[in-house]
């Protein structure tokens, strides 16, 4: 760049100004570091005050708050389903217990229909033995009397039957054989 | 380097010219007290800071908003930094690390601002940070350890007749730390600057079809974000490794 020839008026003030610029590079400018040095202690020094006195402490307490909440949140929720967990076993115990009384009310009931089902079917069974019993009574009897008619009937048909035939019946005769005939 | 000419129409790109410092009010010679653009960003950078870290948390909610939340997330940034990096017993230090930090990241990205001025850039800035980071090391070193200190540089795993030489690399690379660390600052946010700077001037000669530039300028802008953030950290960073060397000196 230095060595341009060009003898235009405008080339001629760039050139001018690219020397100053690359002779002023802003940053070595030594007359401007106290300036940039004392503003940025001053600046570096409210930072530090406003980070260490107020913002810092803020944020740490914050923090140790939310983690204090935090812990105490999860003890709380640890209480509580202990507390679930103890009333689902109080639940567990009384269904337990509750069966089993029903259970023995049900083993209760039943005995007890049992006895009064065995009861009822004894005095059954004792009805019905009497019942036969008078029944088979009652059946001699009619059987008896049958057999007491039906020797009548016999003789009777007997001596009819001898008498229509033209015979004389003995009467003693036709009783011994209806009998004879009435055994066989 | 800087100016640029283009023809008569007198094409001039001054990518320097955004990095000089002009008094406020009026024009004479700028003393140590003159408010200045540098006063003015540092101050916008405070401002920022405050907004953030104190108007931001003085709800103190237990369930953060927006602000409050970067704020926490800041703090636990550093804080956690400073613990894994420096070691427990660097945590005191951790407020004059987070004023750094804090100054650093917020003066990068104020710079980010069309027409505004970017205090990092400068080498004054940066190098005063610097010092005062390996001063106040060198001193806690020397307070915390005594002359053991200078064991830093006697590396007594390795062997004996290696150790003069190491030591004199190590004590080199000592001093080197404060130029590496602050020019590196500044030379990254000064260079993206003036990239930017140059191929907006490219944009401004041609006019509406300047596509390309407008790109570039997208481009290196995504990527001054980036660096703003991450050479604020790397600063950070650098701090706590070497005061980390000063509380446990040994290798």
């Amino acid at each position: 760049m230095a060595n341009t020839t060009n003898t235009a008026d405008a080339s001629q003030d760039a050139f001018r100004a690219a020397e100053e610029a690359a002779g002023g590079l802003p940053q070595l400018e030594l007359s401007t570091f106290p300036n940039q040095i004392f503003w940025l202690a001053v600046t570096l020094v409210v930072i530090f005050f406003v980070l260490s006195k107020v913002a810092l402490p803020r944020i740490a307490s914050v923090l140790a708050e939310r983690r204090g909440t935090i812990t105490n949140d999860i003890a709380a929720a640890e209480d509580l389903k202990a507390k679930a967990l103890e009333a689902e076993e109080t639940y567990n115990k009384a269904l337990a217990d509750a069966r089993t009384e029903a259970a023995q009310i049900v083993a209760d009931t039943k005995a007890e229909i049992q006895a009064d089902l065995d009861k009822a079917i004894a005095k059954a069974d004792a009805e019905i033995a009497a019942k036969a019993a008078e029944s088979e009574t009652a059946i001699a009897d009619i059987r008896a009397g049958a057999e007491e008619a039906v020797k009548a009937v016999a003789k009777d048909t007997a001596k009819e039957i001898i008498a229509a035939l033209g015979g004389k019946a003995d009467g003693r005769t036709v009783t011994s054989a209806v009998t004879a005939r009435m055994k066989g | 380097m800087a100016a640029e000419a283009a023809g008569p129409s007198g094409l001039q790109i001054h990518p320097m010219d955004q990095f000089m410092i002009k008094p406020l009010f009026g024009n004479g010679e700028i003393a140590f007290y003159t408010p200045t653009n540098v006063t003015l960003w540092m101050a916008l950078a405070i401002v920022a800071i405050v907004v953030l870290m104190v108007v931001g948390t003085s709800s103190r909610a237990i369930v953060p908003g927006r602000r409050q939340s970067v704020a926490e997330m800041a703090y636990g940034f550093i804080y956690k930094m400073v613990e894994d990096v420096a070691g427990k017993d660097a945590v005191g230090f951790f407020p004059y690390i987070m004023t750094l930090f804090m100054f650093i990241v917020f003066s990068n990205f104020l710079g980010l601002l069309p027409m505004s001025f970017t205090t990092t850039s400068h080498i004054a800035v940066t190098a005063v940070l610097a010092m005062l980071v390996f001063l106040g090391v060198t001193i806690i070193g020397f307070v915390k350890n005594g002359v053991s200190f200078l064991g830093l540089f006697w590396v007594s795993s390795a062997p004996l007749a290696l150790r003069p030489i190491l030591a004199i690399i190590e004590v080199t690379s000592y001093f080197v730390r404060p130029v590496s660390h602050s020019i590196r600052l500044a030379g990254n946010v000064m260079a993206g600057h003036a990239v930017i700077k140059v191929f907006a001037g490219f944009a401004g000669a041609m006019g509406i079809g300047a596509i390309l530039p407008i790109g570039m300028i997208t481009a290196v802008y995504a990527l001054e974000v980036l660096v703003a953030f991450i050479q604020a950290y790397v600063f950070t960073i650098l701090t706590c490794v070497y005061l980390k060397d000063a509380l446990h000196p040994s290798h």
